[in-house]
Formats: structure tokens, C-alpha cells, sequence
């Protein structure tokens, strides 16, 4: 079985319309969408959910008023600003540590386990998909991504499918950092723009951190041909296959309006290039 | 005043507006920008500003004096995270999982774990004409943006306007940034992403409970669901700013659009006062 990760250190370089296509072109998959906090793959792919499953992603302290004196011990001993000036607990800033637990003098308070959103197994006309939901201001979500790619695992294991394509987030903090763990291929995405390049660096570092192999293509790349060239420079210093230049298309946008990937919405110079790029990828992943 | 630009989906502009919103008021008075974005920072890329100092910001992991340590295992016990565990006779830290919550080092009987620094990441401070910039690094490989993001935010101005650059999503990260924002301004693209992130947003700052506006980007690129949607919700649409290549072409070179193109200046122009007014609301 065989993991492809998708990720682009920046924002909005086109990550889920790309795995939305690779979801009509692949065969034997799972689509699997760790964007956790912001999941829109969902949009294009039209999900029938199948089950739907609570996820407690770590544990709030509750104070009991009742057995509360008011000491302020607890406060005292929050790293995290979580007790306020009445001596109530505030639930966005808690991070379910339990010093405040440990320390109270009356036992006036808990850990609980928080319900801090939800995650779906759910059916597609391309492949089976595995989504969540993360609750709104909740936390954790590096656990929440590491549950469902476990699940997605789980579920190619039993039907025989050998390749999960997953959607990951912007950035290189906890959510993306599980989602690349342990992962065959990671193909990041970039723009060709300063921000892009800059980020670009930051996240083929985290890649090499974490020891994964990735792979790199320029989306837009006609906006700035100058910076895609830098590009490509970048990945032949540093051992980064370059792989495709997919050109800026208004039909991009449209098949998102329409619901559908981009490769089944009629043609296009872009679905031309995006069934080119997943051809290389996928000869990649099955070396 | 600070001001935070936030957004659910990533690539809206967030960086976009709050670099030329702060260049454009910096014109006659003195501004602070905060680039909260600590994983990816892209604000100093347009600001260009001269950097005139730094600092590393740690969060405290435990360290155990194995001669103090009478291995009854109560610090594995006690640590919500498995960030320290007793294993025979060694004790094991996973500095990389540990939240610095500091329960090890009270709940230990014998007083054998003290603290010692992992490095979150750089705060890095500088100015660019009347802008006084700072912004977070974080440490490749690590995993928790929050403390940098705090140490980033102490620089906020005293009494003059701090306008913040947040990071996409809606998670821990953006809800360590907006956290005392005196108004949010969420910025969307007009697509069906744009739309159901930023859904997702206006429910994070409701929950936060910080009045806030919508920047709508490339506004004449989808469909109208976005305008739409606010005007069902009540959301007074601050700003707009068309979808223009040219406006592409030289924020991928990093300029400020603004200097480039002043006939977009006047898109920027009420933002302050259509703040005031729904303040005063």
C-alpha cells in the first residue's frame, strides 16, 4: 500500500482542487482529507457518509463550584491562561494538562474528555473517503489527522486497495506534520511568487526533517515564469524531483462552482497537465 | 487598536491586505504589524523591513536527576501528553510531544525533574518606515505554534493601531492569534472553498466573540454566494479588491499592490472609518 501526500507549506496554491482530480484518475484508492480545520475536498467529491464517529481529542478541567473555595491555587499554577479572575475555567484556553487537578487543595476539580469534533467513512463515485470534522476553536488536531489516516489504512486493508491520496493543510505545524509521517510520496505544491518560493524552502525542510521523499510542481506557473524557474532551480539543488507546470485556468474555479474535478469537467490546458503530472506521480509511487 | 486578518481557507489574501492596509495607513502615522503566521511567515516580503533585532523563544520540557529519582512512576502517570514515561529504571522524555505544563516537575515527590528549554522557534523585530514589523519563526519540526505566537503578539503597540497577519484555518493557532483582537477582518475568495471556510470562521470569532467584517478578494471571480451569505448573516462586506492579473503578477514579485497600482488605493480607503462604524454598533 502506498501513501501520496499532498501538501504546500502556503495557502491557497490549489492542494485540494489537484487531489479532487487525482481522486477521478486513480484506481483502487482512498481519498483521505486531513485539512481537518478547513476540510473542502468534500465539496468537489460529494461524500455519501456511510458512518459518522465521535472524536475526544484530549480532556478539559471542570471545576466543581460547589467544592470550590476560591483559593486561586489553580491559577497560580496554569501555564496557559486557562483560569480566569473568578476562578472559572476558560475552555479555549485549556489544555487538559490537569496541573490545576493536581493541585487544588478541595479535589475541586476534573479532567473530562472533551467531544472536540467528528470523523466520517463515507462513499464517493470515485473512492472510499475518510473526512473529519475538527469542532470550531478546538485543538489537537495533529491526533485527529494521525486517527483518520490510521482508519483510511485500515479500510484500503480490507478492500484490497493499495493507495491512499491524501489532502493535508497549509503550513508546517502539527496537523501537517501528521500528515506526512511515515508517507511514500509528499508532492507539494507551490506558487510561483515570493511567498510562495519562501515557503516552498520551509517545507521541503520539514520534509527532510521528517525523512519523507517529495516531489514538486508549480501551479499557476504562467503568473510569474521567472519565479517558476527559480523554482525548479531550487528542487535540482536540493534533491527535490520537479515534476509539471500546471498553467493558471479559469476552469479551475468553474468545476469547483460545478461540484466536479477539473479532469471531469470537459477539456482544458490544465486537465491536460493534471492527468500528465498524476501519470508521473503515480509511476513514482510504483517504483 | 488591534486589528487581525484572519480567514478559514488558506491563499485568501490575508498577507495581501494586511501589508498594504498598514503601508497605506503608515502614510501619516506610526504603525505595528504583527505577522502571527509563525509557520509560514510572508508579511517581511512585502514590508521589507530593516531587522534590527532577535531572539529564540522556548517552551520549558522536564529534566530528570536519575540520583533524585525513586522511580515510583508518578510523572508518567500524571502527563496527559506521554510526553515522560518510567520504563524499568530509566525515565524517557519526548521532548517533542511535551506541552510545558510543568505537572512532571510538581507532581514528582522527590523534586528530581527541573526545567530545560526546547526551542519553539525566532522572533525577529525590525521597521520599515513608520511600520514597526515583528514575526515569528518556528522551528522546523516543531509542532506548537502558540507560545511563538504569544511572544510575537507582546509586541503589539501600547496605544496606536497593531494590525495582525493570522494564520489560515481555524485551529489553535488562529485562536492564540486572534485572542484580544479588537476587530477581525475575515478575508474569503468568492468560490465554493472560499465559502464554506469561511463559514467555519465566522463560527470560530462568534465563539471568540470579537465584532468582525468580511474581505471579499478577487471579488469577480466565482459566484455571489459569498455576498450572499453575508448579507443572510449580517456580515458588513468591508472591503472588496477586484481579480486582477496585474495585482497578481506583482504581489508574486512581492510589491505592495497599492504602490504599484494606486487606482487600488481607494478599495483601502473607508476601511478605518467602516471599522469605527461597526464598533460602534
Amino acid at each position: 500500500m502506498k501513501e501520496l501526500v499532498v501538501i504546500s507549506g502556503k495557502g491557497g496554491t490549489g492542494k485540494t482542487s489537484l487531489v479532487a482530480s487525482f481522486a477521478a484518475l486513480a484506481k483502487d484508492h482512498v481519498m483521505v482529507d486531513c485539512d481537518v480545520g478547513a476540510a473542502d475536498l468534500h465539496l468537489v467529491l460529494n461524500p455519501e457518509i456511510l458512518e459518522s464517529h465521535d472524536y475526544y481529542g484530549g480532556k478539559e478541567a471542570i471545576i466543581d463550584q460547589d467544592l470550590c473555595t476560591k483559593c486561586g491555587k489553580c491559577k497560580e499554577v496554569c501555564r496557559f491562561n486557562a483560569v480566569d479572575d473568578d476562578m472559572m475555567i476558560r475552555p479555549l484556553f485549556c489544555e487538559g494538562c490537569g496541573a490545576c487537578v493536581f493541585i487544588c487543595p478541595e479535589k475541586a476539580i476534573r479532567l473530562e474528555d472533551s467531544l472536540s469534533g467528528e470523523w466520517f467513512l463515507s462513499d464517493t463515485i470515485y473512492a472510499p473517503m475518510v473526512h473529519a470534522r475538527l469542532g470550531i476553536a478546538e485543538d489537537n488536531s495533529g491526533l485527529l489527522v494521525s486517527l483518520i489516516r490510521g482508519k483510511a489504512r485500515e479500510l484500503a486493508k480490507e478492500q484490497g486497495r493499495n493507495l491512499l491520496i491524501t489532502d493535508g493543510s497549509p503550513g508546517i505545524g502539527c496537523p501537517v506534520i501528521a500528515s506526512i509521517t511515515g508517507a511514500d510520496l509528499i508532492l507539494i505544491v507551490v506558487e510561483p511568487t515570493l511567498s510562495g518560493m519562501h515557503d516552498l524552502k520551509r517545507v521541503a525542510d520539514l520534509t527532510k526533517y521528517f525523512d519523507v521523499d517529495a516531489v514538486v510542481t508549480v501551479n499557476k506557473y504562467d503568473l510569474n515564469e521567472d519565479i517558476t524557474n527559480q523554482v525548479e532551480e531550487y528542487c535540482r539543488q536540493n534533491d527535490l524531483q520537479f515534476l509539471a507546470r500546471l498553467p493558471y485556468d479559469e476552469a479551475v474555479v468553474r468545476a469547483q462552482i460545478a461540484r466536479k474535478p477539473v479532469v471531469s469537467f470537459g477539456e482544458s490546458k490544465v486537465a491536460t497537465e493534471i492527468k500528465k503530472l498524476y501519470n508521473d506521480v503515480s509511476n513514482i509511487l510504483n517504483k | 487598536m488591534k486589528i487581525t486578518l484572519a480567514s478559514g481557507k488558506g491563499g485568501t489574501g490575508k498577507t495581501t491586505i494586511a501589508t498594504n492596509l498598514a503601508y497605506l495607513l503608515s502614510k501619516d502615522k506610526e504603525i505595528t504589524l504583527l505577522d502571527c503566521d509563525v509557520e509560514e511567515p510572508n508579511a517581511h516580503i512585502f514590508i521589507k523591513p530593516t531587522w534590527t533585532d532577535s531572539y529564540t523563544t522556548y517552551l520549558p520540557i522536564p529534566k530528570v536527576d536519575m540520583d533524585k529519582c525513586i522511580h515510583c512512576g508518578i510523572c508518567g502517570d500524571s502527563c496527559q501528553f506521554s510526553a515522560i514515561a518510567n520504563i524499568g529504571d530509566k525515565v524517557l522524555t519526548y521532548p517533542e510531544l511535551c506541552h510545558g505544563c510543568g505537572l512532571c516537575m510538581m507532581a514528582c515527590p522527590t523534586g528530581a525533574i527541573t526545567e530545560q528549554n526546547r526551542e519553539i522557534g525566532t522572533v525577529e523585530l525590525g521597521h520599515s518606515g513608520n511600520i514597526k514589523m515583528a514575526h515569528g519563526k518556528l522551528r522546523i519540526g516543531e509542532a506548537m505554534s502558540p507560545p511563538l505566537i504569544n511572544a510575537v503578539k507582546k509586541h503589539a503597540s501600547e496605544d496606536g493601531i497593531t494590525i495582525i497577519d493570522a494564520p489560515p484555518g481555524t485551529s489553535c493557532p488562529v485562536i492564540a492569534t486572534i485572542q484580544e483582537s479588537d476587530f477581525i477582518i475575515l478575508v474569503t475568495e468568492p468560490t465554493p472553498f472560499g465559502l464554506n471556510d469561511l463559514k467555519l470562521a465566522v463560527g470560530m470569532v462568534r465563539e471568540i466573540g470579537v465584532p468582525m467584517a468580511v474581505a471579499i478578494n478577487r471579488s469577480d471571480l466565482g459566484d455571489n454566494a459569498v455576498k450572499e451569505y453575508c448579507e443572510e448573516e449580517g456580515i458588513t462586506v468591508i472591503l472588496e479588491i477586484p481579480n486582477l492579473r496585474k495585482a497578481a503578477q506583482n504581489y508574486s514579485k512581492g510589491h505592495l499592490i497599492v504602490k504599484e497600482m494606486p487606482e487600488l488605493e481607494k478599495h483601502f480607503s473607508g476601511i478605518m472609518a467602516s471599522i469605527e462604524k461597526e464598533l460602534s454598533k
